[in-house]
């Protein structure tokens, strides 16, 4: 262990030195409450082992997880259920349902491992089942439902309990592009609504940008980059996130402050700037709602804040900015 | 003992004895010098055992049947009621004494599957949570199931002597083994993302295994069951050599006597009985949605008495309910139209 942190060995140079496998290394972020955190990486990158972690379904070998200034590995077991029943919902890349047990009895699940009575427990079950817009669907079992909705039977299940904190391990992974993207739109709902803290894990780089306040990019068990989706996306750390992040469209991501040229800057080449007749955005803007403006007039467009104008937004800016790259980088 | 014969490089088994016989031996002086304990133990159990026989002896055939069905029904489904009529009643006719040897037969059998039930679960179940008692335990196992039982027949018959109880031990060895593996094997094969998410939403040990687990593998195990019977019921004979009574006893006589009459009624006896015991057993480890309804109490005979108590109007809609929900298995979106007829 000590070995592998001093050498700074990669994974590759562990399994031949040790013979093992390293799962996660030397991860270290923090998750604000009711923040969405999404994780990102390849398949085998150590995602689902990292999540493991934050419930103890797997052991640290070193390490700490603190949930709410708690240190988890010092919890003795009946404390460590008593979290996980309460405080940690799961949800699972491969649902995980229980096949014996109907919708109501899956989601009232942490609920009974707690001893809540049984009309509680329906209470309680039935409402998070609403929730998810299964209504009608309690007493069916698992395998009459099909796969999206098994996946929201999941999501009822892991927000049965009211917990603080969700861990979404890959949840919309094995679900149709349509069906995903209709689950996505409705958990974006529920989070606004319940304001969970929540790792969500994903392969898909536009579900973590949709989902995500802040990315995490994973390689082989190491953090790459942590950042807001428009910085992942405009700023990739190394040729791996760009890789990753060169098929993205930039056009909701990208805001006006990021592409624009400023005033000054711009007035030495061009001479002063006239801000009459312009059309104007604020800083904020997405690169969508300035192409919007750019059809409607021939001149440069002016990024302005308080009424004074901050830079300007050329179309070639634009043009730029919307395949990903500055206009001196494609000059140069 | 080398000196007689002289050591053979080539056939070298001859001239050593590891007196492993000699050793099989001692388990009867052993035997005897415990006798004190051992006998009050064997009267007890046999006692346990001629009770069940004399309380089947003393239920009139007819009632014996009418529970047998009712339980088969309520178990495996009207299908297997019937068969179990119709076989009860055949066995009946085999021969007047038939219908007598075969409840002795039966308190024998049930008695031994009982044992094994209280041994082999635990032990599966164990064997199926510690890798280093399944090593342990699978050559024993072999052993059970491939010995020749006129090996331990000996052996047990010197230590409590011939009668029931040797019977029930000798069956045990002998029937025991599919339970243990065959649950052992329903545990394992459990999905371990379903029990992870258990453990996720804070179970305990104990409440995965009784909530999760033991549910999940409960085919598995009924089929386990289901061989354990059917060992059992393939030993009567070579028990009744131990003066254990029943059908096997019926067979073993005829064989000595070369009557082929007798041996018929008492072979075709047990092979009845087998079919009864083999349907019951099976239709338990169907779970009752795939016979097509919901909970236990909505089938069967507990379930044409509730819906009677509940008023003719509820009988027709939990009748109705039922169909709809068998429909289903099939069919996801057609019974929503269905539930919806059954309401209006
Ligand atoms: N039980 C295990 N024993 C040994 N190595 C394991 C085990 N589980 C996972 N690994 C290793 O840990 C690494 C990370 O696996 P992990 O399942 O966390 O990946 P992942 O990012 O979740 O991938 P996916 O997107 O396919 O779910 C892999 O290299 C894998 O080989
Ligand atoms: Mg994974």
């Amino acid at each position: 262990m000590e070995a592998i942190c001093e050498d700074n060995l990669d994974k590759d140079e562990v399994r031949e030195r040790f013979g093992c496998v390293i799962g996660v290394k030397d991860v270290s972020f923090s998750v604000a409450e009711g923040e969405i955190f999404c994780i990102m990486g390849l398949s085998g990158s150590g995602k689902s082992t990292l999540i493991r972690h934050v419930n103890r379904l797997i052991e640290p070998t070193a390490g700490k997880v603190l949930i709410e200034g708690i240190d988890i590995n010092g919890l003795n077991a009946a404390a460590l259920r008593e979290l996980r029943a309460s405080r940690i919902g799961m949800v699972f890349q491969n649902m995980a349902l229980m096949p014996h047990r109907t919708v109501r009895d899956n989601v009232a699940f942490a609920l009974e491992v707690r001893g809540a009575d049984r009309a509680g427990r329906r209470a309680v079950a039935d409402r998070a089942i609403n929730d998810v817009e299964l209504g009608g669907w309690e007493d069916r079992y698992p395998d009459e439902l099909s796969g999206g909705m098994q996946q929201r039977v999941g999501l009822a299940r892991a927000i049965a309990a009211d917990p603080h904190i969700l861990l979404m391990d890959e949840p919309f992974s094995a679900l149709d592009p349509l069906i995903r993207r209709q689950l996505q739109t409705q958990f974006m709902r529920l989070a606004a609504e319940l304001r969970k803290t929540t790792l969500f894990i994903t392969h898909d780089l536009d579900e973590a940008i949709r989902i995500g306040d802040r990315i995490a990019v994973m390689k082989d068990g190491v953090l790459i980059q942590t950042g807001t989706p428009e910085q992942i996306v405009t700023e990739p750390a190394d040729d791996y996130v760009a890789e990753f992040v060169s098929g993205i469209s930039k056009l909701h991501l990208v805001t006006a402050a990021r592409i624009m040229e400023p005033l000054a800057k711009w007035e030495a080449k061009n001479g002063p700037y006239r801000a009459d007749g312009a059309l104007s955005a604020a800083p904020d803007a997405t690169l969508d709602r300035l192409a919007e403006l750019s059809i409607e007039t021939d001149e440069p467009l002016a990024i302005k804040a308080d009424g004074r104008v901050l830079g300007i937004v050329t179309k070639k800016a634009l043009i730029r900015g919307i395949q990903g790259r500055s206009v001196e980088e494609a000059e140069v | 003992m080398a000196e007689d014969k002289s050591l053979n490089l080539l056939d070298p088994f001859t001239a050593i004895d590891l007196g492993i016989a000699d050793w099989a031996d001692g388990i009867k002086d052993w035997a005897s010098a415990n006798r004190d304990t051992i006998q009050p133990a064997k009267r007890a159990i046999n006692d346990i055992i001629v009770g069940i026989d004399d309380i089947f002896q003393a239920i009139p055939p007819v009632v014996m049947i009418l529970i047998i069905a009712l339980l088969a029904w309520q178990l495996a489904g009207r299908r297997v009621g019937v068969i179990v009529v119709v076989a009860l009643v055949a066995l009946g006719l085999l021969d007047p004494r038939a219908w007598s040897l075969a409840m002795t037969t039966l308190a024998i059998v049930l008695s031994s599957v009982f044992v094994c039930m209280v041994i082999g679960l635990p032990l599966g179940i164990l064997t199926a949570k510690s890798e280093r008692l399944q090593t342990l335990l699978r050559p024993v196992l072999d052993t059970m199931q491939t010995i020749p039982a006129f090996v331990y027949l000996v052996p047990v018959v010197m230590l409590v002597g011939i009668g029931n109880v040797s019977g029930i031990i000798v069956t045990v060895i002998f029937a025991l083994p599919p339970l243990i593996r065959l649950t052992a094997l329903g545990i394992q094969q459990v999905d371990g993302n379903v029990v992870e998410a258990a453990r996720a939403f804070g179970a305990s040990p104990r409440q995965i295994m009784l909530k999760v687990e033991l549910p999940l593998a409960l085919p598995t195990i009924m089929a386990g069951v289901n061989q354990t019977i059917m060992l059992a019921l393939s030993m009567v004979v070579i028990a009744s050599m131990i003066a254990v009574k029943g059908l096997g006893n019926e067979v073993l006589r005829a064989m000595g006597r070369l009557d082929a009459g007798m041996a018929i009624v008492g072979g075709l006896g047990i092979v009845i009985l087998a079919v009864v015991l083999d349907r019951i057993s099976q239709g338990v480890a169907q779970t009752g949605r795939e016979r097509g309804h919901r909970h236990w109490w909505e089938a069967g005979p507990v379930g044409v008495v509730l819906r009677a108590m509940r008023g003719p109007k509820a009988a027709t809609q939990i009748a109705a309910r039922s169909s709809a929900q068998a429909g289903k298995l099939q069919d996801i979106t057609g019974p929503d139209k269905n539930e919806k007829g059954v309401n209006t």
